[in-house]
């Protein structure tokens, strides 16, 4: 096959090119150039870009970098901006798999007569028993990202490859150390490659958007303080809201953005039953007709966080809002937050969307 | 076999220049600046390439400066300029990145381009007339041939106003895509300062020339050991020099044939790829067009798409400029012509060269058809 590989300048993705290349498929690599400001990340910034090339011709394939940056603003930077002036708190990487990796690019790389995507995830495309694919947990469990790529319907399923799922990370170093690719030791990219480490959101946030000072509020009505930027804080925070020592740990339980509150509690306040989540992207389109089968799920919602048992109901008429239903109350789910469905055994990913506010 | 039609982006080295600057790197390999017969051997090869570069540009042999390329001619003539004499700078909105980011860099003034991309004189009539005595204008640097979609700007009419309106100021002129389609004898006598990129003409890359005219000194960029008369300091690049030079003659000599043999190529591909597609877009007439440029927009398909697929079909073209990460950049050429968007991110060059064949071209025109085809599917 005539693959193109997103090749970021990490190791994962180096190793997902050399995977692909000695299995025999026709393999060229691509770096997105995607945020065009300043970045101190490590991540798409130039020296990224020299590594994947240096990866690219080192195993002998070609290389190429589109420039995105303008999908990039419109469908990644834009929206996060704007969902914290809204209250949420969005996750950008998946917001830039969803539009970028897996939309823009495998558009692009349909036109240029690729036959198939891959990207250097740690996740595994499996076919089940009745030839629908499904997003299964990676190899290796820690470095598990089923949860940022669970937005893949079929379509995009059957047109991606995650060549190196079935590895662990250590498996992956390994062969770039064999193969002398220089990302072989390179470190695992953490952040938001737009936001810097030295001025953090804040600094990204303050230079785009006007800061709302707020009323931090007790849940009983008593005014407890006072702080600067409500389009920081995020359900579930303790630290930064400039309160006094002692007592029992207080945590932020709502952000009222139309009233301009941050309304804390201690951690029992903080525990729900369930909520709602929209936006809800399904593996299979059949599964929402099928979901009786997956109304044990369990529920995941952050990157590395645990899953949790569940159940889901529909809301209303379509089958893009539903309502989670924890079987022990969790703790809640900071609006703009992507939640994925996994099914009972916890291994293959059904659906996911963004919890509701 | 390779189809290279990116001759504006560098164009193979003349066979003559690199036979003539072999001897430079494996026989008289002495310092040019030293003081024995060997360095005066190497020394009498630049004095002789310094002459030949003075007959093709029509100036004396003490006008020409050698250096590292366009990039550094430019940089020189506008930071030069101004850290020489103080004042503003001021340039197109459609200057090649290593005039207009200077001019930026000293917070100078960018002047508008009209529809064609050449320097709207209005606009330089009345930026140079709002300078006054406190704020004068140090240098005025227009492209000669726009490096994009090959405008000719009208340097006379472009001198005029200067002279008229800023008779203190230097007139640069960035002629480094004029070298094979102008006589450069008719440039230099209307600006100050010239720079010129040898690898766009048939010499190597890595060396550029500089024409400035005597009473209009620059402040050096570089500084050390006071070569080229203290104007730019470095140990002389000797084969480079003499190759230039020779690239730079063949290039006068051959001149007018080649104009007219390459004009009729690029005409033919405009005509055939206007025929054969629908909804493509000559960016600039052909009468204000050098002739190796065929600037192109095609509607519906994306530059990086379309170039992809004619690399693919052995097909070597370009869009707009690359960033350091080797990704394209939107336009800042069209962008000032005002060219539409739905237009403008088809953007495709073709330039072509002293190499250029008619089977290119037959090459160019049917790879071009089958991958416009492919992406608009």
């Amino acid at each position: 096959m005539k693959v193109l590989v997103a090749m970021s300048g990490g190791v994962d993705s180096s190793v997902a090119a050399a995977e692909l290349k000695a299995s025999g498929h026709e393999v060229v690599g691509v770096t997105m150039r995607l945020w065009g400001g300043e970045s101190d990340t490590g991540c798409c910034s130039v020296s990224d870009v020299d590594d994947a090339r240096r990866v690219a011709q080192q195993l002998g394939i070609d290389h190429l970098v589109f420039n995105f940056s303008e999908d990039f603003n419109t469908h990644v930077v834009n929206p996060y901006i704007d969902a914290h002036v809204a209250g949420f708190t969005p996750n950008p990487c998946i917001e830039c798999n969803r539009h970028l990796k897996f939309d823009r690019l495998s558009e692009r790389a349909r036109l240029l007569g690729f036959d198939a995507i891959a990207t250097g995830h740690h996740a595994r495309i499996e076919r089940d028993d009745n030839s629908t694919l499904r997003i299964a947990r990676a190899h290796d469990e820690a470095k598990d990202q089923s949860y940022v790529v669970h937005m893949l319907d079929q379509v995009e399923l059957g047109y991606t490859m995650f060549p190196v799922g079935h590895l662990t990370k250590t498996q992956v170093r390994q062969r770039a150390e064999e193969l002398g690719l220089r990302t072989a030791a390179k470190p695992d990219s953490q952040d938001v490659c737009f936001i810097s480490r030295t001025g953090g959101r804040e600094a990204f946030l303050g230079k785009r958007i006007p800061f709302r000072s707020a009323q931090v509020v007790h849940e009983d009505g008593t005014l407890v303080g006072e702080i600067d930027a409500l389009e920081l804080v995020t359900v579930g925070q303790r630290k930064g809201l400039g309160l006094p020592g002692g007592g029992p740990k207080q945590y932020v339980v709502d952000v009222d953005t139309p009233n301009a509150r941050v309304i804390i509690g201690d951690e029992s306040r903080l525990m729900c039953a369930g909520f709602a989540v929209n936006n809800v992207a399904w593996s299979d389109l059949g599964d929402s007709s099928r979901l009786s089968k997956f109304n044990d799920v369990m529920v995941q919602s952050s990157a590395h966080g645990q899953a949790s048992p569940a159940t889901i109901e529909f809301v209303g008429e379509s089958n893009d809002s539903v309502r989670v239903n924890w079987l022990s109350s969790q703790r809640r789910i900071a609006p703009g937050q992507s939640v994925v469905f996994y099914d009972a055994t916890n291994r293959y990913v059904i659906g996911g969307g963004i919890a509701a506010n | 076999m390779l189809t290279y039609l990116d001759h504006a982006a560098t164009t193979p080295m003349r066979p003559e220049a690199i036979e003539a600057m072999m001897p430079y790197l494996d026989g008289v390999y002495a310092n040019p600046s030293g003081s024995h017969r060997f360095a005066r051997q190497a020394r009498q090869a630049i004095d002789e390439a310094r002459d030949t570069v003075a007959e093709a540009l029509g100036c004396k042999a003490g006008e020409v400066i050698f250096t590292s390329g366009g990039t550094e001619g430019d940089n020189s003539a506008v930071l030069g300029a101004v850290r020489k004499r103080g004042g503003v700078a001021v340039c197109s909105a459609a200057e090649h990145h290593a005039v207009l980011h200077c001019v930026e860099h000293l917070h100078g003034r960018v002047v508008h381009v009209n529809t064609l991309g050449s320097i709207d004189l209005d606009s330089l009539s009345t930026t140079l007339a709002a300078a006054n005595n406190e704020d004068p204008i140090a240098v005025v640097s227009v492209m000669a041939v726009n490096n994009e979609v090959g405008t000719i700007t009208p340097l006379t009419e472009v001198a005029k106003v200067v002279r008229k309106l800023a008779p203190n100021a230097l007139l640069h002129t960035d002629a480094v895509q004029a070298a094979c389609w102008f006589d450069l004898r008719e440039v230099s006598k209307l600006v100050d300062v010239m720079t010129l990129s040898a690898h766009k003409f048939g010499g190597p890359k890595g060396m550029g020339i500089m024409m400035t005219h005597l009473g209009h000194e620059l402040e050096p960029l570089i500084l050390g050991g006071g070569q080229e008369r203290d104007r730019r300091s470095g140990t002389h690049n000797v084969a480079g020099i003499i190759a230039s030079a020779t690239a730079l003659r063949i290039t006068d000599v051959t001149r007018q044939a080649e104009v007219e043999r390459i004009s009729k190529l690029r005409d033919r591909l405009v005509d055939d790829v206007c025929a054969a597609i629908p909804n493509v877009l000559e960016t600039v007439p052909r009468e204000n067009r050098v002739a190796g440029i065929a600037h192109l927009c095609i509607k519906g398909c994306e530059s990086e798409a379309i170039l992809y697929l004619l690399d693919e079909a052995d097909v070597c073209a370009s869009a707009a400029s690359a960033c350091a990460s080797g990704a394209m950049e939107p336009s800042h050429v069209l962008q000032a012509m005002g060219v539409d968007k739905e237009w403008s991110m088809g953007a495709l060059r073709f330039s072509l060269g002293h190499t250029t064949t008619d089977l290119d071209i037959d090459r160019a025109i049917e790879a071009l058809s089958e991958s416009v085809h492919k992406l608009r599917r």
